[in-house]
């Protein structure tokens, strides 16, 4: 038998590699890296899979041991998330079964289960609120984060050092920790349960990291860029909008999807700052109460659907996301 | 004995064809160069060597050995690259070591090797510092004893001598030169710099867009480039090269007016090669013209170089072309004056226009 | 175009005193190079002269003119990079046009055009002008550079070691034709570089920085041909030219731990201990030479050969034309050519014979 020392890989090599990684034991080394991989994936994903079956099954099957696989699937939970309804009691059931009328599909689902809709579930308002907070609150703190990293990052600032680590100190700290004081706080200020307070809330904490994280970016942009610029003629403002902004995008793309997914799903502080105006969806989530105890199908249900906006931003972001993640790693 | 021989080696990455196949022999002892513009093909080539690339084709023997599919480590090669690629947290000391004791010698034998090649190389007094705090030349110093000091069959050198400054690289180019006359070591050296190339190689390999252009000594390639690449490439400036239209032992070219008449030696051979009114190549280097006021041919000035004990004046011939010419440097000439001057006949070249290829001259009985 | 004019500038960095009473000066049209090895103060002087640093102390002058307080892009002066010099988000046409586009300037669009396209065709690159740059050659890049600089028309270009990173046969040719371009248009440009062939061939004034102070000034010719002082006599002139210890000996020059006896006449004011310098192609072999010496190494350049005579202990090196006939051991007799010796005092400095 030749050995691969004698004859080489049998299908020609095109991507630049060095010998020894195109030997056979290290194509098994490669293999077995891939199975690992994604024996992996797959542990980590399973209670996302529990999740998504969980949000297409009925009552029943979601109580009754052992956890079931294969079932029949419904969009109970769905019904139970956006609408508000009433059970009906005995008799009433019997009337309107009897007597069905022109029901649409959703008024027919509620039916089988023995209830009645009433109008829509707050949750979809609970829905706008996490969009319009976690949105702005975005917004804010990459447009904020961008002009501070490029003060730090261009700028000689007394104390520079002791400040950014300041800046970075804010985020050692477990959000809990001030939940208690910070709800005094709002409720002096009266801001509590409102949009304003959940936003600046949001921003303050996402400050830190985006400053952060933009400094790393736009330390990486050559300086020389801008000196010839201010040499020809434009003032530092002009230079940094013309200049370094398109060269930060992809640090400014990464950012504000960290900045979103955080403030996306923040829990606890929704929870115990918020009631009802101001109620974003994950406490609203959590919390889905029905007649047995948790509506675990709505639960499901609603965090599905949480979830799905932020999968596409960030896939659709996702190669700036790579570059940014591994670019701003090496910091000078 | 530690030849190398290359037998149709060559490497694609997808479509682009980084090395078209070559054949090359390096005998035992000689330092050869790999010479050419980036993009070349000229590291691939190296690194194939080494290992650190796969062929796509092709086999590589040294020794006698095959060696296409071994492992870096099993070739017997060392490699010196241009960024020293020195480990930052061990002393000079321990990184020369570092090889032998990677395979196992004994103490006697690592600090008896280290101090050999320590002497050679003049470094005794930056064994104990790290590599960060050293100077770009010693650093590379430090990197060709690693190399050095496992006595491999061949050396290989990844443009060593790009990272430094201009002056540096004059005394490492000599000093790399000495240790391989002391050494007798085959090595085969990578670079774009033809002067370099020129200093240190018996013998260079001229590359140019993944093939090999020419293989011959610093006097061949110089004084007998076999086409336009190499007669352009080899030399600072390179050579002359004006393009004409070729009639009765004539070359009339554009622009200036110029009527070039073919030497004696050269007349059979091109009125075989070419039919009148054809387009050849007149090359010639700098220093084979000769300024003179009756001068045969003529040119404006474009620009004058003075370059230490001599000058260069560059000269328009027509809208594309510029020539160089080298001079004594005590005469000044300003711009768009008209300069005439002949060539000597000894040296001057004829390059078929469409091939690009040397004519070779008629051997006299 | 302008006359510059450098007083006494001086500027600290923290630990370290990077130009140290700095005084030259540029006249119109001239073009003047900054010639010293790495971190000698070069790009320093640059920075200071466009005003992106701000010197400790000194004036500098624009046509007789304090400019110390203007701001850089008051100035009016173009800069070149070594790299960074384009930016990468905009394509050739854009990034030529940038600095006309500048609010300070308010140029009309055709105007912007019509000098667009003129630089381009100066510089060869009109066919680029819809590339992006990330798509350009390193050479190419150069010219997109030099071109920025150009369109602007300024009082005075500043180029930080432009020619660089490119590929030794794109230096030649960039070379031939920045001269040719600055000489044609007249622009007042100071250049940097650590090349000193560069500097040789371009220049028509030198200075040599080391450290921060400017050792000497001069045309090329008076720098290779009266160096100040051995740090000058070794940093110009290639191959290097052979600096050795000598000692005198009645009316003879005795280099020591050699064979080489140079005969006098000697002046008196020439210590007893000193430097003699050499330049390579004053060491002329000749089968009737006084001097004997064994060739160790051959450079066969093309045009000429570097050769490495050994006399006693010490090692000439030796320029001749055309590829040279000594092989390696062969035995040498030469010459040296006495009335191009340099001498220098054991402090470094130009001594009269």
């Amino acid at each position: 038998m030749a050995s691969f020392e004698e004859t080489g890989p049998r299908t020609p090599v095109v991507e630049p590699t060095r010998v020894d990684k195109v030997h056979p034991r290290a194509k098994w080394g490669k293999s077995i890296r891939v199975i690992l991989t994604v024996i992996v994936t797959f542990i980590m994903i399973i209670p996302v899979l529990v999740m998504i079956m969980t949000a297409f099954k009925s009552r029943a099957n979601i109580v009754t041991p052992p956890p079931k696989v294969l079932f029949h699937p419904t969009l109970e939970g769905f019904l139970y998330l956006f609408t508000d309804r009433s059970v009906l009691s005995p008799s009433n059931l019997e009337a309107e079964r009897a007597n069905p009328g022109d029901l649409n599909y959703w008024q027919k689902l509620a039916l089988s289960v023995g209830q009645k809709i009433n109008g829509p579930s707050d949750y979809v308002g609970r829905l706008k609120n996490s969009v319009i907070i976690a949105g702005t609150s975005t917004v804010l703190s990459v447009i904020l984060g961008l002009f501070a990293a490029y003060a730090f990052s261009r700028f000689k600032i007394a104390g520079k050092d002791d400040l950014l680590f300041f800046i970075l100190s804010t985020r050692m700290l477990p959000g809990v920790v001030v939940t208690i004081p910070l709800f005094l706080l709002y409720k002096q200020l009266g801001w509590n349960d409102t949009h304003i307070g959940m936003v600046i809330l949001y921003t303050v904490f996402n400050l830190s990291f985006s400053v952060w994280l933009l400094k790393g970016f736009i330390d990486e942009i050559p300086i020389e860029y801008e000196e010839a610029a201010l040499v020809d003629g434009y003032t530092r403002l002009q230079a940094f909008f013309r200049i370094v902004l398109p060269q930060a995008v992809n640090g400014i793309a990464a950012t504000t999807v960290f900045c979103l997914i955080f403030a996306w799903n923040e829990y606890a502080f929704a929870l115990m700052l918020t009631s009802e105006k101001a109620r974003t969806a994950p406490p609203s989530i959590a919390t889905m109460l029905g007649s047995g105890g948790l509506e675990w199908s709505a639960i499901a249900a609603g965090s599905l659907g949480f979830l799905i906006p932020v999968a596409i931003v960030t896939f659709v972001l996702r190669d700036y996301l790579l570059r940014g993640v591994t670019f701003g790693a090496v910091r000078k | 004995m530690s030849t190398i021989e290359l037998r149709q080696v060559e490497k694609k990455f997808g479509d682009l064809h980084a090395v078209k196949p070559l054949d090359l022999t390096i005998q035992d002892g000689e330092f050869i160069v790999l010479l050419g513009p980036s993009g070349c093909g000229k590291t691939t080539t190296l690194r194939m060597i080494s290992g650190l690339e796969t062929v796509s084709g092709g086999t590589i023997w040294l020794n006698g050995r095959n060696v296409t599919w071994l492992h870096p480590s099993e070739r017997d090669i060392a490699f010196v690259f241009q960024f020293y690629a020195l480990y930052p947290h061990l002393t000079a000391w321990k990184n020369i070591a570092f090889p032998l004791q990677a395979q196992g010698e004994s103490r006697e034998t690592v600090e008896k090797r280290v101090d050999e090649v320590v002497k050679l190389l003049q470094i005794e007094h930056v064994l104990k510092a790290h590599p960060g705090q050293l100077s770009g030349g010693d650093q590379q110093r430090v990197a060709l004893a690693r190399a050095l000091v496992r006595r491999p069959a061949a050396f290989l050198m990844d443009e060593p001598l790009g990272a430094l400054d201009a002056d540096f690289r004059e005394s490492m180019r000599s000093e790399i030169k000495r240790l391989h006359v002391l050494q007798h070591a085959t090595t085969v050296y990578v670079t774009h710099d033809q002067i370099e190339a020129m200093a240190m190689g018996d013998r260079i390999v001229v590359m140019s867009e993944a093939a090999i252009q020419q293989i011959g000594t610093p006097a061949e390639v110089y004084n007998d480039p076999s086409n336009l690449f190499v007669a352009r490439f080899i030399g600072s400036p390179g050579m002359n090269l004006i393009t004409g239209e070729y009639a009765d032992g004539v070359v009339q070219m554009a622009g200036l007016d110029n009527r070039y008449a073919v030497p004696q030696e050269w007349q059979s051979v091109l009125k075989k090669r070419l039919d009148s009114g054809s387009e050849i190549v007149i090359g010639f280097r700098p220093e084979s013209a000769q300024i003179n006021d009756r001068g045969e041919l003529v040119g404006k000035v474009y620009a004058s170089e003075m370059q230490g004990s001599s000058a260069v004046l560059h000269l328009t011939i027509n809208e594309n072309e510029i020539i160089h010419i080298r001079t004594d440097r005590l005469i000044p000439y300003p711009i768009d004056t008209l300069v005439h001057f002949d060539i000597n006949p000894q040296m001057i070249r004829f390059f078929d226009a469409k091939t690009e290829a040397a004519f070779k001259p008629e051997v006299s009985q | 175009m302008s006359h510059v004019d450098l007083q006494h500038i001086s500027k600290n960095f923290p630990g370290v005193k990077a130009l140290d009473d700095i005084s030259f000066d540029v006249k119109d049209g001239e073009f003047y190079v900054l010639l010293g090895p790495t971190g000698a103060g070069k790009t320093t002087t640059l920075r200071v002269i466009a005003g992106l640093e701000h010197q400790d102390a000194g004036s500098i002058l624009f046509d007789g003119e304090v400019i110390d307080n203007l701001t850089p892009s008051d100035r009016d002066v173009a800069l070149v990079f070594q790299q960074y010099s384009l930016y990468p988000t905009m394509s050739v046409y854009d990034n030529l046009a940038f600095p006309l586009r500048s609010p300070l300037r308010r140029t009309s669009a055709e105007e912007i055009q019509k000098k667009v396209e003129e630089t381009a065709e100066k510089l060869r690159i009109s066919h680029l002008l819809k590339r992006k740059t990330a798509h350009l050659s390193g050479g190419e890049m150069q010219r997109v550079s030099i071109g920025r600089a150009i369109v602007r028309s300024p009082r005075i270009f500043l180029m930080d070691e432009p020619l660089s990173n490119l590929d030794a046969k794109l230096r030649e040719a960039l070379r031939v034709e920045l001269q040719h371009l600055q000489k044609t248009q007249g622009s007042t440009t100071l250049f940097v570089t650590h090349d000193q062939i560069e500097a040789l061939t371009m220049a028509d004034r030198i200075a040599v920085l080391n450290e921060g102070r400017i050792i000497q000034v001069g045309t090329p010719e008076n720098i290779y041909d009266q160096p100040a002082s051995t740090f000058v006599a070794q940093l110009v002139g290639s191959p290097r030219i052979n600096l050795y210890k000598s000692r005198r000996e009645d009316n003879t020059v005795s280099i020591s731990e050699s064979d080489v006896h140079l005969p006098g006449p000697l002046g008196s004011k020439l210590p007893s201990d000193f430097l003699v310098g050499i330049r390579p192609e004053n060491v002329k072999p000749d089968p009737n030479g006084k001097f004997t010496g064994q060739l160790v190494l051959a450079e066969p350049l093309g045009v000429e050969t570097i050769l490495h005579i050994q006399s006693g202990q010490r090692t000439l090196l030796s320029l001749v034309p055309g590829i040279s006939s000594y092989r390696l051991g062969d035995v040498v007799k030469f010459n040296i050519a006495s009335e191009h010796i340099h001498y220098f005092g054991l402090n470094g400095n130009r001594l009269q014979p």
